[in-house]
């Protein structure tokens, strides 16, 4: 019997509503993250990952709007209609850091203090005792002499110190869920492995779950348990790690396979996948939104809505005709 | 370190300074015609101009004149003013708290209005508030300032008679003046307990610092929502609200201290308007300040005074700058530690 | 940018954005004052009628007389032309040396770029208007000399803008090919360079013709420049002021209104070219 999984996303369809359009974001996204997991979340740029992962926070503005599904944090209905409930579970359950650390932090705010506002906010944690909450922070995630550098600025710190602030400030409060949304990018490659070396360890450690959003499936082959491959929108490839890398099952993960070389190095080559994403604004957008692009199309595949096949063990596909 | 910042901000204002000094030299001297005419004035006999050419050394080699020039300044003398037969700089020294009472009224009035205007209208986009604040800020900045204390003068005084008789700092016939301490009236009559004068000088003080006032307000308005709007839609304030820090720690704590960084950037150039418009609002209101000092002097051509007016002017904004430049190095560690 | 694009971003600026419109259509109106201001105006704007005097406005003179019996509707229209030319005359002429100063700065660097610097900063170094005054105090007191102090006073405006987009622009691929090329110095900067920075100059011009009206017309009012009996609506509200404390409010409130107009309608319009040009720059 396996466990309930931490954070469950059923059927999310989003859309936004913009002054050209409305473009259809999300479509049937579904995926699930169980404790102590990281799960990749691998695509090309306008895929979905990111609005997926903001749904999942409710950092979205108000042209945002989710028009089905469902998505719970252990048992707890995010999409609940209670901004309050939502402003408290963000930071203490579940955290996102994001790419370019250093732009992501307050300039001209210390470091210590950042990370003692979010211990302060979701306390009990008086101020007196907040700097040492801090400190002990800035220590578990490995930054050298935390007691000096918790008066830093982040323009005094380099990239991947950065980083590991924030994933400090993510975890300050001991959250459930971590979402992290290219958390590499922009680092140099010997940073990018530290950083995941840190994330995995303390996943390990505390049981959390873990999403990691990235169009490097390398990075995500070589840390994630579980991979979710998304296209414009849909959720279109499931599976253990190992099986997605060995049998990828639909076309496009193929490609993406095809193009990532064993050294994981960033994604130059997706462009070799032909075509691009559909625009999701159109009207007529088709049941498969990988049509366009893929070689095995099929009749079938713009008559009928795609159904989701499993292929194997916890591995499902999105597809008429999988490998 | 933050010794070395105040160190290099001070002087980076001494290259102005000598500019301004250069530059009034050569507005005052090097003009076609005679200066030593316009110094004497129009009442002067060919003699008496003379005497008062070699006093002032005006017909010595200009390097020696500007040598001589700047030495004056340096000991304080800034020559005589034809019309008060005072020395020029005692009639500045007596003036100036008069218009430096009416600046700071004015200038607090424009913030404390400004500022939280342009907050509201930043984290509330296209509500009423944000629409007021853009209509006030683009037909705010079309008055001018003289246009807008005659009209005011107009409503408040003769229509509604809410405001007193606009005929200076204070109403001589039912009020006494403070003694002199600061030169501030609403200080001085603090200072010895006179209600009564602090109201009445506040009396008075309040249409001219609103009329002044509403020429700064639209520029710090204006960029008070432009800066805010900018931190709000910034990476930090996303992090901020993935953590889940409330609303008001995101906008204050987080938004608007990294929006005062522009906001200061802007006073120079609210500084420059304000001391400016001085000069038209002390007109209109009959204010004894510099400003009035200095246009009565431009009328007659009372060269010395001019050219005193003119110099305390702009110390006085190169000192205003001076102190924001000061003040964002406290709000931006990042300055602080440039090279 | 071909003719047919430009008048089409041209309808699409105005089309989607009525203030822009609003503003065009006032500037055309300001513009029928300037240019034809004596011949519309129903009366002779110097032609006194001490019976009229002070004579509220009515249907015979919609913004009523002053205290010389003179026509205030005319006056207003006449003063146009000054007002109007006086701003346009600085604002043109700074507009070109300014730009030459800073391209010129921008482009050759070191000491020129250094000189030109610090005399930017010279002027900027005083609140301008106490500058203006300062300026008329020492060449005298006339017309002529009010629009050399404007001019001086927004120099670093268009100089500061110059210099700095030609600094950028001086690098750029083109420019090292036409220098290659064998192009003398000031070539290159007309060909290249200086169409470029033309748009955005243009929207500073039309941001300052705004600012430049507010100057003129605030020296006038304070008794510079422009004398008694010529019509001026800075020296006009001037002379309404002392009316006040009587109730004749029509003597200061037409002819400020006037300038209130004229300001609104060049700073509505240089917004809105800002936005056809660059709407990034958007505040």
């Amino acid at each position: 019997m396996t466990p309930a999984p931490l954070l469950d996303v059923r059927g999310l369809g989003l859309e936004f509503r913009t002054r050209t359009g409305v473009v259809r974001a999300l479509d049937d996204v579904s995926f699930s993250v169980a404790q102590g997991a990281i799960v990749g979340d691998v695509g090309e740029s306008g895929s979905g990952k990111s609005v997926a992962a903001f749904a999942i926070m409710g950092l979205l503005d108000e042209t945002a709007r989710i028009t089905s599904g469902a998505l719970s944090l252990s048992g707890i209905d995010l999409l609940a209609d209670k901004r309050r409930a939502l402003l408290d579970l963000r930071g203490r359950e579940m955290s996102m850091i994001f790419q370019s650390p250093r732009s992501a932090l307050n300039p001209i705010r210390k470091i210590g203090r950042q990370i003692e506002d979010v211990l302060v906010r979701h306390g009990p944690v008086a101020r007196a005792d907040a700097r040492a909450r801090a400190i002990e922070a800035l220590r578990r995630v490995r930054i050298p002499d935390p007691e000096r550098r918790c008066d830093a600025f982040p323009f005094e710190l380099s990239g991947g110190m950065c980083q590991r602030v924030m994933i400090a400030m993510a975890l300050a409060c001991g959250p459930m869920l971590l979402i992290a949304d290219e958390p590499t990018t922009g680092l140099d490659v010997t940073t990018q492995a530290v950083v995941m070396d840190l994330i995995a360890e303390i996943v390990a450690e505390t049981r959390m779950g873990a999403v990691l959003i990235t169009h490097d499936l390398g990075l995500a082959g070589e840390y994630c348990d579980r991979i979710v491959v998304m296209h414009a929108g849909h959720v279109v490839e499931t599976a253990p790690v190992a099986a997605l890398l060995a049998r990828p099952a639909h076309s496009y993960t193929r490609q993406l396979v095809a193009a990532t070389p064993a050294a994981a190095t960033s994604i130059g080559d997706l462009a070799s996948i032909p075509g691009g994403l559909p625009d999701l604004r159109r009207g007529d957008l088709p049941f498969c939104r990988f049509e366009a692009r893929c070689s095995l199309r099929e009749q079938i595949c713009a008559e009928r809505p795609t159904p989701t096949q499993m292929v194997g063990e916890g591995h499902n596909v999105r597809c008429w005709r999988p490998a | 370190m933050a010794a070395a910042f105040i160190v290099r901000r001070i002087s980076a204002a001494i290259p102005s300074l000598v500019g301004v000094v250069l530059a009034t030299f050569i507005l005052s001297r090097a003009l076609p015609g005679d200066p030593a005419v316009y110094f004497a004035g129009p009442a002067a006999n060919a003699e008496s101009v003379q005497q008062l050419r070699e006093a002032l050394g005006l017909d010595k080699p200009w390097p020696e004149q500007l040598w001589r020039y700047v030495t004056d300044i340096a000991q304080g003398s800034l020559g005589t003013s034809l019309t008060s037969g005072q020395p020029v700089l005692d009639d500045l020294v007596q003036r100036l708290p008069a218009s430096l009472e009416l600046t700071f009224c004015a200038l607090f009035f424009a913030v404390a209005l400004a500022i939280p205007l342009g907050v509201l209208a930043a984290v509330k986009p296209n509500s009423l508030i944000d629409h007021f604040c853009r209509v006030l800020v683009t037909v705010g900045a079309a008055f001018p300032t003289f246009f807008v204390g005659l009209l005011l003068v107009y409503i408040f005084y003769f229509l509604l008679g809410w405001s007193p008789q606009p005929l200076g700092r204070l109403d001589e016939i039912y009020f006494v003046a403070p003694q002199r301490v600061t030169g501030f009236y609403l200080i001085d009559s603090l200072l010895v307990g006179d209600t009564e004068a602090f109201r009445g000088a506040l009396g008075q003080l309040v249409l001219p610092s609103i009329t002044l006032g509403l020429f700064a307000l639209a520029p710090i308005a204006r960029m008070t929502r432009a800066a805010m709007l900018t931190a709000l839609g910034s990476d930090f304030i996303r992090t901020a609200r993935a953590n889940g820090l409330a609303s008001r720690t995101v906008v204050f704590s987080y938004a608007f201290r990294n929006a005062l960084l522009p906001i200061a950037n802007v006073m120079g150039m609210v500084f420059s308007f304000l001391l400016g418009s001085n000069v038209l609002v002390e007109q209109v209101f009959g204010w004894p300040g510099v400003g009035s000092y200095g246009v009565s002097a431009v009328i007659a051509s009372d060269y010395a005074a001019v050219q005193g007016f003119v110099l305390l002017m702009a110390v006085l904004y190169i000192l205003l700058n001076l102190a924001v430049d000061l003040l964002s190095g406290l709000i931006d560690p990042r300055l602080k530690s440039e090279a | 940018m071909p003719a047919s694009a430009f008048i089409a971003n041209l309808r699409h600026a105005f089309g989607s954005n009525p203030l822009t419109a609003g503003a065009a259509a006032i500037f055309v109106l300001l513009l029928i004052c300037a240019l034809f201001g004596p011949a519309i105006a129903p009366y002779d704007p110097l032609a006194t009628n001490t019976e009229m005097r002070m004579s509220p406005p009515t249907a015979a003179h919609p913004f009523g007389t002053d205290q010389l019996g003179r026509d205030i509707l005319s006056r207003v229209i006449v003063a146009t032309r000054l007002d109007l030319g006086m701003a346009f005359s600085a604002v043109i002429v700074s507009l070109v040396i300014g730009t030459a100063m800073g391209a010129v700065a921008g482009y050759v660097g070191g000491w020129t770029d250094q000189v030109i610097g610090r005399l930017f900063d010279t002027i900027m170094a005083f609140p301008l208007f106490v500058l203006a005054m300062s300026i008329v105090a020492a060449l005298g007191n006339s017309v002529v000399n009010i629009i050399i102090a404007t001019i001086v006073i927004n120099l670093p405006f268009y100089g500061r803008f110059a210099r700095a987009e030609v600094s950028i622009l001086r690098n750029a691929a083109y420019v090292e090919a036409a220098r290659m090329g064998g192009n003398g110095a000031i070539r290159i900067l007309w060909a290249h360079i200086v169409p470029n920075i033309m748009p955005p100059m243009m929207v500073q011009a039309s941001l300052n013709m705004g600012w430049a009206i507010l100057n003129a017309a605030g020296l006038s009012f304070i008794g510079l420049g422009v004398r008694p009996p010529e019509a001026e609506w800075g020296i006009m509200v001037s002379e309404g002021a002392a009316y006040i404390f009587s109730g004749e409010w029509w003597t200061f409130v037409f002819p400020g209104m006037a300038l209130v107009l004229a300001v609104f309608c060049f700073n509505l319009l240089g917004d809105g070219l800002r936005d056809l040009i660059d709407p990034r720059r958007r505040t």
